[in-house]
C-alpha cells in the first residue's frame, strides 16, 4: 500500500503542475474498467464476510497492482462511479474514498486545496461513523495503521502547503480562504483523542496487564464476532498523537500520549513495521530533545538491530523505501545521542558496525566542538528530524511570506543551543579518563581556563549527564564518573566493561549455526 | 503547603484531563498560571497545554503569562521544563527583551555559572520578583548540582552558588547540618562542607548491572542445549 510515507515531499508547493495536465485531462472519473469492477465487488464481499485474510491480500496486493497498471498518474474512478458495485454501501464508499485520496496524495502532485479539503471531510465522515455508528467490520491492522498514519501525514502536508504563501496564485489563496476549516489543528487532535478515549484502549491495556482482557495476544482482532476497528484505531491514534506532538515540538505531551503502551513488552505496535518504526523513531527523538539520551539510545539500538535482521523480508513491501529512509535517519539520531552521551556499551555489535560505516567521520567531528562540529550536528539533525509544522493558519491580509521553515528553524536553533552548552564536556571527559585523581588547579591549567570556570564545567557535566525521569527521579547516564573532594577530582574507575555473558551467548549461537551448515554438506 | 486552593486547581486540571485540545479553556489556564504563582504550586502539563493553545492561536498570546510560565519553568530545574516551554514559543516572541533575559538566565543555570546567574538576576528583579519563591528554588537547584558533584565543597564555592554569605550562610548551614546531614570541617583555607552521600557523589554506591545477562538472551540458547 502506498501509505506510511512520512517524509514525502510536497509536490512543488503549488503553481506549475503542467507536467501532469495531459493525463489528467484524459481522466474520466466515471469510467470504471472491468478489473476495478471486480476489485470493488470482491473487496466489498470480503469486508462483509469479515474475511481479514482476503481483505489484507486485496489491500496490500491487489490495490497496489491495479494502481501500478492502470492508475500510474491518474486517479482511481470516483466513488460515485463504483457505488453500483458495492450496493452503494455508505461505509464502504468512505473506505474507498480514503484509498482514493491516499493514492492521489502519493501519485498526483500538486494537490489543490480543494482536494485536500475533500480528503479531510472524508476522514471526518469516516471517523464519525467509527466513533458514533456501529461499525461491524474487521479490518487488517495494516490498513488501520495506514489510516491513522496517512491522516497525520495529510495534516502535516497541509500545514506545509498553506505555509508557502509566496508562490500561491490568487486562485489558490482564494481556495485557502474558502476551505479554512479543513485540517484545523484542533479538529485533527480531537479526532485522534476521541478515538483513543472512545475505544477505551488505555483501560483495555491496563486490564490486559491483570489478565482480564485480551488485546495483544489476538493482535487486536476480535474473534468473538465483534469489530476490531475502533479498538485498533484508538491504539494507533496514541502513536499518531505522539507523532503530531513531535511535529509541534511538544515532546513531553507526545510521550505522555504514548505512555499506555509499554515498549518493554511485546505490543500490537510491532505487528505493522511502519507503526513499529514510527513509534520508536518519535519516541527516540522526543527523548533526545528532553536530554534522556540513554532511553533514546536503548530503543534506537533495539529497532536498528531488528531492521538489520528483518529488512530482507520487507524488500517487496511498498514501504521498503520508507523503512530504509527511517533506518538511515535513526542511525543519524543515534550518532548524535552517542556523541553527546557516549554509552557505547549499550550498542549491539551489529548496530555498532553499521554506525561506524555510516557516521564514523561525523562522530569524530562531533566530539571536537569547533565550527565543523556544529556543522555536523546541524547536518545530522536537519537530515533526521521530523518535518516540523506551524499549526496556526496563515494571516492573509499581511504581506505574504513563506513560514513553512519557521518551526524547523526554531527546533534546530534550540537543539544547537543545547549542544553549545555541552561543548566543553567532551574535553573534560578525555582529560579525566587519563587520571585517577587530579587537582582542580592542574586540570584548569591543562584546559586553559580559570578554576571557577572549571568548577562550572565539572558541574555542567554532572547536570547534563543526569536526566530527570517521569517520576522526577534523577537517573545517571554517565559512561564514567567522578566526584570532587574539596580541591581534588577523584575519577571513579572506568575500566571498559566487557560483556562476557552476551559475547559467549552470541558465539554459541554462531557456532551452532555453522555446525548446522556443515552437517548439511553432502559429499558425492 | 497550599491547603486552601486544591478545590479550584482541581477543576482546571480536570478540564485539561477531559479535553486537552479545547480552545475554550484558555482563560482558565491563564488564571491557573496566576494561581500557581501566588500559591507557589506548579503544573507543567497545564502550562504546556496553555502554550499549545497560544501556538495554535498566536493572536491570543499574553506576554505576561508566558513570562510567568518561563520563570516557573526555571524554578523546576534540573528538569528540562524551560526548554520544553521554549520549543513551543514562536521565535519572534522569544525576541522580546524579557524573554531574552530569561533565556540568558537559563543558560547560566544550565552551565552551572552561578556567579553570573545571580549577577544577572539582581539586575532583573522587576521581572523575577513577580514570582515568589524564585530564589529558594534556584538555591535548591544549586545544591542539587553541588551534591551531584562534590563530596566535600569549600565554603566559598557553596556561598557563590547559592548567593548567601556571612551570618545568613551560617544560619543556612546550621539548618542543613541539622536536617540534611551535612558536616562542617576545617580545611586548609576555609571551612569545608561535607554534603550528604548519594550514588552520584559516591559512585561506588551505584549498583553494577553490567555483568547481568537478561533472561531472554539466555533463552535463545535453550534450543542448542537441548
Amino acid at each position: 500500500m502506498a501509505a506510511a510515507s512520512y517524509d514525502r515531499e510536497d509536490g512543488g508547493g503549488g503553481g506549475g503542475g503542467g507536467a501532469q495536465r495531459g493525463s489528467r485531462d484524459a481522466y474520466d472519473p466515471n469510467y470504471v474498467p472491468d478489473s476495478v469492477k471486480t476489485f470493488v465487488t470482491h473487496l466489498y464481499r470480503h469486508i462483509r464476510d469479515k474475511n481479514v485474510y482476503e481483505i489484507h491480500q486485496m489491500y496490500e496486493g491487489g490495490f497496489q497492482r491495479l494502481s501500478d497498471r492502470l492508475f500510474r498518474d491518474a486517479p482511481w474512478p470516483s466513488a460515485e462511479a463504483v457505488a453500483p458495485y458495492c450496493d452503494g454501501d455508505h461505509v464502504f464508499l468512505l473506505l474507498y474514498r480514503e484509498l482514493w485520496y491516499r493514492h492521489a496524495y502519493a501519485r498526483l502532485s500538486p494537490l489543490t486545496a480543494s482536494h485536500r479539503a475533500e480528503s479531510w471531510a472524508n476522514y471526518c465522515d469516516l471517523f464519525s461513523v467509527v466513533l458514533h455508528g456501529v461499525v461491524n467490520m474487521q479490518l487488517p491492522n495494516q490498513w488501520l495503521w495506514d489510516m491513522v498514519d496517512e491522516f497525520v501525514y495529510q495534516f502535516q502536508s497541509f500545514c506545509q502547503y498553506r505555509a508557502k504563501l509566496k508562490s500561491k496564485t490568487e486562485d489558490e489563496l482564494q481556495q485557502l480562504k474558502q476551505f479554512d476549516t479543513a485540517w484545523n489543528v484542533y479538529g485533527v487532535l480531537n479526532y485522534l483523542q476521541a478515538l483513543v478515549e472512545k475505544s477505551m484502549i488505555a483501560q483495555i491495556l491496563e486490564r490486559e496487564k491483570e489478565g482480564l482482557e485480551q488485546f495483544t495476544a489476538t493482535d487486536g482482532y476480535d474473534y468473538e464476532g465483534g469489530s476490531n476497528v475502533l479498538k485498533v484505531l484508538g491504539y494507533y491514534s496514541m502513536i499518531g498523537l505522539l507523532r503530531i506532538h513531535c511535529l509541534l515540538g511538544d515532546y513531553h505531551t507526545g510521550l505522555k500520549c504514548l505512555a499506555p503502551i509499554d515498549l518493554n513488552q511485546q505490543g500490537v505496535y510491532t505487528i505493522v513495521i511502519g507503526s513499529h518504526i514510527s513509534t520508536i523513531y518519535h519516541y527516540g527523538f522526543a527523548n533526545l530533545m528532553m536530554r534522556r539520551y540513554v532511553d533514546a539510545i536503548r530503543e534506537f539500538n533495539k529497532i536498528l538491530l531488528y531492521i538489520v535482521k528483518y529488512k530482507q523480508y520487507h524488500q517487496k513491501s511498498p514501504q521498503y523505501d520508507q523503512i530504509l529512509k527511517k533506518n538511515e535517519q535513526m542511525y543519524a539520531l543515534l550518532a548524535i545521542c552517542l556523541s553527546l552521551c557516549p554509552q557505547h556499551n549499550l550498542i549491539d555489535e551489529n548496530v555498532s558496525t553499521q554506525l561506524k560505516e555510516k557516521y564514523n567521520d561525523k562522530m569524530t567531528k562531533m566530539q571536537r566542538f569547533d565550527d565543523e562540529s556544529y556543522a555536523a550536528y546541524d547536518e545530522l539533525f536537519s537530515y533526521a528530524c521530523p518535518k516540523f509544522i506551524t499549526p496556526s493558519p496563515p494571516v492573509l491580509d499581511q504581506p505574504l511570506t513563506n513560514y513553512n521553515q519557521d518551526a524547523y528553524r526554531l527546533q534546530l536553533k534550540l537543539f544547537l543551543y543545547e549542544v553549545k552548552q555541552q561543548q566543553l564536556l567532551s574535553g573534560v571527559r578525555s582529560y579525566l579518563k587519563l587520571y585517577s585523581t587530579i587537582t582542580i588547579a592542574k586540570l584548569a591549567q591543562y584546559m586553559e581556563v580559570d578554576e571557577a570556570t572549571l568548577r562550572s564545567i565539572l558541574m555542567t557535566y554532572k547536570h547534563k549527564m543526569h536526566a530527570v525521569d517521569n517520576n522526577g527521579k534523577i537517573v545517571s547516564s554517565t559512561d564514567f564518573d567522578f566526584y570532587i573532594k574539596e580541591d581534588v577530582i577523584h575519577v571513579a574507575e572506568s575500566k571498559p566493561i566487557k560483556r562476557h555473558g552476551d559475547y559467549f551467548l552470541r558465539q554459541i549461537l554462531k557456532f551452532e549455526e555453522m555446525i548446522g551448515e556443515l552437517e548439511k554438506v553432502q559429499f558425492d | 503547603m497550599e491547603s486552601e486552593q486544591p478545590a479550584e486547581s482541581y477543576t482546571v486540571e480536570e478540564l485539561v484531563a477531559v479535553n486537552p485540545y479545547n480552545p475554550d479553556i484558555l482563560s482558565d489556564l491563564e488564571g491557573f498560571v496566576n494561581d500557581q504563582v501566588s500559591n507557589q504550586t506548579y503544573n507543567l502539563d497545564a502550562n504546556l497545554s496553555l502554550l499549545r493553545l497560544y501556538q495554535f492561536e498566536p493572536e491570543r498570546l499574553s506576554v505576561q503569562i508566558v513570562s510567568r510560565i518561563l520563570i516557573k519553568a526555571l524554578m523546576a530545574m534540573p528538569g528540562p521544563d524551560f526548554s520544553l516551554c521554549l520549543f513551543l514559543i514562536p521565535e519572534q516572541v522569544q525576541m522580546e527583551e524579557q524573554f531574552k533575559t530569561l533565556i540568558v538566565l537559563s543558560h547560566y543555570l544550565e552551565t552551572a555559572r552561578f556567579r553570573q546567574f545571580w549577577d544577572e538576576a539582581s539586575k532583573n528583579r522587576s521581572i523575577l520578583d513577580v514570582v515568589p519563591g524564585f530564589e529558594q528554588a534556584i538555591q535548591m537547584y544549586a545544591i542539587h548540582v553541588l551534591s551531584l558533584t562534590y563530596q566535600k565543597v569549600p565554603r566559598p564555592v557553596l556561598a557563590e552558588a547559592i548567593n548567601i554569605e556571612g551570618l545568613a550562610l551560617d544560619k543556612f548551614l546550621e539548618y542543613h547540618v541539622a536536617n540534611s546531614g551535612w558536616v562542617i570541617e576545617k580545611g586548609a583555607h576555609s571551612h569545608i562542607i561535607v554534603l550528604s552521600r548519594n550514588e552520584f557523589n559516591h559512585p561506588e554506591l551505584k549498583k553494577n548491572t553490567a555483568e547481568t545477562v537478561p533472561f531472554e538472551h539466555v533463552t535463545r540458547i535453550f534450543p542448542v542445549l537441548s
